[in-house]
C-alpha cells in the first residue's frame, strides 16, 4: 500500500479503480507557409469550430453544474472572439510566415505569461484558461478529435492537472473522484468539484505512472489522503466510513428542512456545538436551528496575546450574520483545568478541575472579561447573539455578572457605539447550580445543562482517569433526576432549559429528554439529523405510559 | 469624446465572468472605447485586455468613449458599471 497526502477540495470517499489521464502531448513544428491568407483563413475556420465546442460544452456544464459554474465556458468563447489574441496569431502567421499551430501556441504562451505575471491568485490562475482554449485551437488545427477523458467504469482520474473543459467533458456517472499533482483551490476545475460533490484532491504528488495507472485506489478527500493498492485493513475501514457518509447524505436528503417536532406535536430546538469559526459550513450543511454552544476560548487558545476587542467583534459578527438570525449561544472564556494559555500567566494548581477556571477567572480578571463582553454586545447588533456564562455555582455570581453586563452596556451608550441587547443564559454544569436551578431561573433567560462536566461533578469521578471506568456511569439516575430537576425549574420561571454536553448526542436518552421537557438540544453538525430522525418517530405521551 | 470614472466596489473585482459581461456590453456600440486603470489603458472590446487591468475592488476605472455613438455608449456602459461591478 502506497499513501499519497494532497489538499483536500471536496470530502467523501471514493474506491476504485485509478485511471491515469495523460494529455496528448501535441507536438508543434514550426512550419513555413507560402499563401498566409489561406492560412489566416484556416486559422479563422478553427476558431469557428473551437467556438462551437466551446458551447456545446457550455450547454452540458450549463445543466450539470449550473449557470456560475458554465459560465466559464462562455469567457473561453469571448477569449477566441479577443482582437489582441487574434492579431497576434494573425501577426505571427503573417510576419513569420508560419503555420497557425506555431503562431496560436507562441501567442497562448504570450498571454499566459501576462496573467500568470499578475500580483492576483485569482488572475494568475486565468493562465491556465488561456493554455486551454489555446489547447483547444492546436487540436482543432491539426485535426484530431476532441480529447476527452473516457471510460468504461467508474475510475478515480489521476491527472497532472485539468483544466476545466476536461473535468466538464468527464462522464459524470464514470468517475469517482480525481486527484491532480497540480492545481489550486481557486481554479476552476476545484469550483467544478465542489459543485459535482466528489471527492477530490489536489497538490497530491503521486507519480503519472503504472505504480498508480490500473491499481485499486481509495480517495479520502475529507482527510486530504489518496491510497494506491490498498490493505484490507484500510480497505474495510474505508468501506465502512463510505456507507456511513451514504447513510448520512441519505439522512440529509430526507430530514433537510423538516420540522423538529415529535408524533404527538412536541417540539425541539437542535442546534450545533462549534469550536471555531471553520465549522460554520458543517452547521449550515446539517440543517442546524441555530448554534447552541459557540466555544469562544479557540480566539484564546490560537492566539499568543489577549484578543482585542475587534479582533473578537470581527468573529462574532461574522458567526451571527452567517446564521442570518438563527439564535448563536457564545459561552465566554471557558479556560483552566485542561485547557490553558500561556499569556494568562497562571499559577501551577493542584487540583485544576476545582480551581480557577472558566467565570472564575472573568470575574477576578476583570478587564479581559469587560473586553470580550463589549465585542458581544456589539456583535449582537449584527444577528442574534446569546451569551452564556460557564462554571456557575452562586446568585452571588450572577449579581456580578449582572453588574458588568450594565457597565458595558452603559459606557458603549456613552460612547455611542451601536449594540444589541442580547439574551443571557447560564450554564448549569455545577451540582450546586442544578440544585439553586429554581432561583437562578428568575435572573436570566435560558439554562444549557454541560453534563461532561455536571457529572465529573456530581460522580466524583475524573472522566481523564481511565481507571475509573467501570465506576463511571453516563446514565447515572442521579444525572437523569438532576436535569429533570433543572427543566421543571426553568419553565416554572418561565425559561427554557437545553443541553450541550456529550449527553445531549446521545440518542438512547433523546426519548428520555423529550419526556423531561428539555426545550433544547445542542450537539456536534453530524448528530443533528441522526437526532431529529428520531425526533420525528417518537410519541412522547405513548413513551411516557410504557415507562 | 465622454469620460466616465468609477471606483470598482464588486468584492472580486474585475473577474472572468464579468469581464466577459463588458465586453459584451460594449461590443453593441461601434465607438472606440477605452478602459484605463491607473497608467494602463486597455480596448475594452477585448476581454483579455480588460482582465488584464486586474482590477480589484477600491480600484478606480476610467471608461473613454470616442466616435458616433458616443453619447449612448456612455450612458449604458456607465449604467452596467454601476449595475455589475
Amino acid at each position: 500500500m502506497k499513501t499519497y497526502s494532497g489538499k483536500s477540495v471536496f470530502g467523501g470517499i471514493a474506491i476504485g479503480k485509478i485511471s491515469v489521464y495523460q494529455k496528448k502531448e501535441q507536438m508543434i513544428k514550426r512550419v513555413k507557409i507560402t499563401d498566409a491568407d489561406a492560412e489566416v483563413e484556416r486559422y479563422n475556420a478553427a476558431r469557428k469550430e473551437a467556438i462551437l465546442q466551446l458551447q456545446g460544452l457550455y450547454d452540458k456544464a450549463l445543466k450539470e453544474v449550473g449557470e456560475a459554474n458554465a459560465a466559464i465556458f462562455e469567457v473561453h468563447q469571448m477569449m477566441l472572439e479577443d482582437d489582441d489574441y487574434n492579431e497576434s496569431v494573425e501577426n505571427i502567421v503573417r510576419n513569420q510566415e508560419v503555420n497557425a499551430e506555431y503562431a496560436v501556441a507562441t501567442t497562448g504562451d504570450n498571454f499566459a505569461q501576462m496573467f500568470a505575471s499578475m500580483d492576483d491568485d485569482y488572475m494568475r490562475e486565468r493562465a491556465a484558461d488561456v493554455k486551454d482554449i489555446s489547447e483547444r485551437l492546436i487540436t482543432v488545427l491539426s485535426g484530431n478529435a476532441d480529447h476527452s477523458v473516457g471510460s468504461k467504469e467508474p475510475v478515480i482520474i489521476v491527472a497532472d492537472d485539468l483544466a476545466p473543459s476536461e473535468t466538464v467533458q468527464l462522464d459524470k456517472d464514470m468517475v469517482l473522484s480525481f486527484v491532480t499533482v497540480h492545481g489550486s483551490l481557486n481554479s476552476h476545475t476545484a469550483i467544478l468539484a465542489r459543485t459535482m460533490a466528489i471527492p477530490a484532491l489536489i497538490g497530491t504528488p503521486l507519480p503519472l505512472d503504472d505504480t498508480v495507472n490500473g491499481r485499486l485506489g481509495i480517495v479520502d478527500g475529507t482527510n486530504g489522503v489518496i491510497y494506491v493498492d490498498p490493505d484490507e485493513e484500510t480497505l474495510a475501514k474505508m468501506q465502512k466510513k463510505q456507507e456511513e457518509e451514504a447513510e448520512k447524505k441519505r439522512l440529509l436528503q430526507t430530514l433537510k428542512g423538516r420540522e423538529n417536532v415529535t408524533l404527538d406535536g412536541q417540539k425541539v430546538m437542535l442546534y450545533a456545538n462549534i469550536g471555531n469559526i471553520k465549522d460554520l459550513a458543517t452547521v449550515i450543511q446539517n440543517d442546524a436551528g441555530g448554534i447552541g454552544l459557540f466555544r469562544s476560548e479557540f480566539i484564546y487558545l490560537e492566539n499568543d496575546h489577549y484578543p482585542t476587542e475587534e479582533e473578537q467583534f470581527t468573529i462574532y459578527k461574522q458567526v451571527a450574520e452567517t446564521m442570518a438570525g438563527k439564535r448563536v449561544i457564545i459561552r465566554t472564556l471557558d479556560i483552566g483545568a485542561d485547557k490553558q494559555c500561556d499569556y494568562f500567566n497562571m499559577e501551577h494548581e493542584e487540583n485544576p478541575a476545582l480551581g480557577y477556571r472558566a467565570i472564575r477567572i472573568c470575574l477576578t480578571r476583570p478587564e479581559v472579561f469587560k473586553t470580550q463582553l463589549r465585542a458581544l454586545f456589539r456583535a449582537s447588533a449584527f444577528g442574534k447573539i446569546a451569551i452564556m456564562y460557564p462554571m456557575i455555582t452562586s446568585m452571588k455570581e450572577i449579581k456580578r455578572i449582572q453588574e458588568m453586563v450594565a457597565l458595558v452596556k452603559a459606557e458603549l451608550d456613552v460612547e455611542g457605539i451601536e449594540h444589541g441587547d442580547p439574551e443571557q443564559g447560564i450554564m448549569i454544569e455545577t451540582p450546586a447550580a442544578a440544585i439553586i436551578s429554581d432561583e437562578l431561573a428568575k435572573e436570566v433567560d435560558f439554562f444549557s445543562i454541560g453534563t461532561n462536566d455536571l457529572t465529573q461533578y456530581t460522580l466524583a469521578i475524573d472522566r481523564q482517569n481511565t481507571k475509573l471506568d467501570e465506576f463511571y456511569d453516563a446514565h447515572h439516575p442521579a444525572i437523569l433526576r438532576m436535569i429533570s430537576m433543572v427543566v421543571e425549574n426553568a419553565h416554572k420561571a418561565g425559561i427554557w432549559a437545553g443541553i450541550c454536553g456529550e449527553l445531549g448526542a446521545d440518542q438512547s436518552l433523546t426519548q428520555e429528554f423529550l419526556a423531561m421537557g428539555v426545550d433544547e438540544l445542542s450537539v456536534s453538525p453530524g448528530s443533528i439529523l441522526p437526532i431529529r430522525k428520531i425526533v420525528l418517530e417518537t410519541n412522547v405521551e405513548e413513551y411516557k405510559a410504557g415507562k | 469624446m465622454k469620460e466616465f470614472k468609477y471606483v470598482i466596489t464588486d468584492p472580486e473585482g474585475i473577474h472572468a465572468r464579468p469581464a466577459g459581461l463588458l465586453v459584451k456590453a460594449v461590443k453593441e456600440f461601434s465607438c472606440d472605447i477605452k478602459i484605463g486603470k491607473g497608467d494602463k489603458v486597455m480596448n475594452s472590446k477585448a476581454i483579455f485586455g480588460v482582465m488584464g487591468l486586474g482590477a480589484k475592488k477600491g480600484d478606480e476605472i476610467t471608461l473613454t468613449f470616442d466616435g458616433a455613438d458616443e453619447e449612448a455608449a456612455y450612458e449604458a456602459i456607465s449604467k452596467f458599471m454601476q449595475e455589475n461591478l
